[in-house]
């Protein structure tokens, strides 16, 4: 098959992807809204944390609207494994199979949607902050890296939807491990730096999980300005998190079209 | 209508939504785990907010984080019995009922029978994992009476409240609308803080909320040092009030419906 035959398959399926997430507006909306919300009640909640010697800004709603680009992201699992899931149960991947399409251009084509979703996710939040007063330490290029961060965690999370959901064949399967990301990000440095958390037990398992790195790379654009380290250990997971679920991904394809 | 027909509808409603809530790991597993993510969560993860100032709680920050949780779990084991009414709408199983009950009024009494079980299930598990990890309770026997039996109030009127929901809405699609209130609601309390620490618009919504009442008496039982116990129990007897009338509207449209 050639270059050109696989960029138009790609193109296809990419197209039917944006347009299918887009066209859901339960799908959209509260991608966008709930971390709004939860932005906005952790402002005015947690604000006087502010006041704890060694908290980095005085001004929460600025450290916690990081949180509202990853936990968007998390809606990407939940909106990628519920279209990937659905085009099992209605037999849509099912005549797809039947065609010469490529694995590789079905898979990459499923990303568009994801990709979308999170770019409607990242300006949004992007833009509230900017309204509400938020300050971008790294200016311009660094609000910029903010949504290429912001793109990699939506890409990763929504590769673990579409595996589970490619492994389980159901949409049940996806709500049910959606609960265990959505524990990820609490068991992280979310709501404090993870210098300043207290308990030792719950200062470890923010260290060793990836989801605080994340947090804290996009946290770094805006309250420090270019700090590498946070950058590249953001990237670092993100990436990783990225290529190890759309390996897994792929692989579960492959065996859901065998199984076809 | 004799009350020993009600009561045996209420017990097989009530049975059944017991016995599928606890043999589907699916239902049964993320009931529990949820609460135990928001205390480990809050309690492990900001435990160092009492150190800022004008937080003053004796009791500890896990304790003052355990009064939210037990709340939320009462809450959330009413809204999610809530779900089941909606899912026995959708398969079909409540019209079946709706013809075959000699009292339809206990098919509300056996929702509530299976969401109290649950709410008692969950605040058990959540209350022996705070114990093993530092809660302290200074109050006596009558406070934690006074605390348990408040929550499970709340817990009667999450359910009320989502029942008449489901019972006019009867899909599962309405699970959004039953949930998303009862979220708000909770997290316009002063959850994290106490009341005086708030700030914004949140400070502005926890004063209206009646859940801010709710959360300070749980808090004040637990530290021994009861507060706001007959204004908060006046509020939640009189939205379970309502939520009676509420699910009872419900229970006529679905009557209609079938």
């Amino acid at each position: 098959m050639s270059r050109s035959s696989l960029a138009l398959q790609v193109g296809v399926l990419a197209r039917r992807s944006v347009v299918r997430t887009l066209r859901q507006p339960a799908m959209v909306i509260p991608a966008v809204l709930f971390p709004l919300i939860l932005l906005s009640i952790n402002s005015g909640g947690l604000d006087s944390a502010t006041r704890i010697p060694g908290f980095p800004t005085d001004s929460y709603f600025q450290f916690a609207l990081a949180l509202a680009f990853v936990q968007g992201a998390l809606f990407s699992s939940n909106s990628a494994g519920t279209n990937v899931a659905s085009d099992i149960e209605s037999g849509f991947l099912n005549r797809l199979a039947l065609t010469p399409l490529r694995r590789l251009a079905l898979m990459l084509g499923m990303l568009g949607g994801i990709l979308a979703l999170g770019l409607i996710q990242a300006m949004t939040f992007l833009g509230v902050g900017w309204v509400f007063g938020a300050e971008f330490e790294a200016g311009i290029p660094g609000a910029l890296t903010i949504v290429a961060l912001s793109l990699l965690i939506s890409l990763g999370f929504g590769c673990i939807g579409a595996f589970v959901a490619l492994r389980a064949g159901n949409g049940e399967a996806v709500q049910g491990a959606f609960p265990l990301l959505f524990a990820a990000l609490f068991l992280s440095s979310m709501s404090l730096p993870r210098n300043l958390i207290e308990n030792d037990w719950f200062q470890t398992v923010a260290t060793w999980n990836p989801v605080s790195y994340m947090l804290e790379g996009i946290r770094s654009l805006m309250i420090e300005g270019w700090d590498p380290e946070a950058l590249a250990l953001g990237f670092a997971c993100a990436g990783g998190i990225a290529l190890l679920s759309l390996l897994a991904a792929s692989s579960a394809l492959r065996t859901r079209m065998v199984r076809t | 209508m004799s009350r020993g027909s009600f009561t045996s509808v209420a017990r097989a409603v009530g049975w059944r939504n017991i016995h599928n809530w606890v043999s589907n790991p699916a239902l049964f597993v993320p009931s529990l785990l949820f609460p135990l993510f928001f205390f480990m969560a809050f309690a492990g993860g900001l435990s160092r907010v009492d150190s800022v100032p004008g937080f003053d709680y004796d009791a500890g920050y896990t304790t003052f984080v355990y009064g939210f949780v037990l709340l939320q779990t009462s809450a959330f084991g009413g809204v999610f019995t809530s779900f089941g009414i909606a899912r026995d709408f959708e398969s079909g199983f409540s019209r079946r009922l709706l013809l075959s009950a000699e009292n339809r009024g206990g098919i509300i009494g056996g929702y509530w029978l299976a969401g109290l079980t649950r709410a008692l299930m969950s605040i058990t598990v959540i209350t022996a994992i705070a114990l093993l990890t530092g809660l302290h309770i200074d109050g006596g026997v009558v406070d934690l009476a006074g605390l348990y039996v408040l929550v499970l109030v709340v817990n009667a009127f999450a359910m009320l409240a989502g029942t008449g929901v489901a019972m006019r809405l009867r899909t599962m699609q309405a699970g959004p609308a039953i949930q998303v209130p009862f979220f708000l609601l909770l997290f316009m309390a002063p959850v994290w803080v106490p009341y005086d620490l708030l700030t914004g618009w949140v400070d502005t919504a926890a004063a209206f909320n009646p859940f801010t009442l709710v959360l300070e008496a749980n808090r004040g039982f637990l530290a021994g040092d009861p507060t706001k116990v007959l204004p908060a129990f006046l509020v939640v007897l009189a939205l379970v009030s309502v939520s009676l009338l509420w699910a009872r509207g419900g229970l006529k449209s679905a009557e209609r419906a079938a």
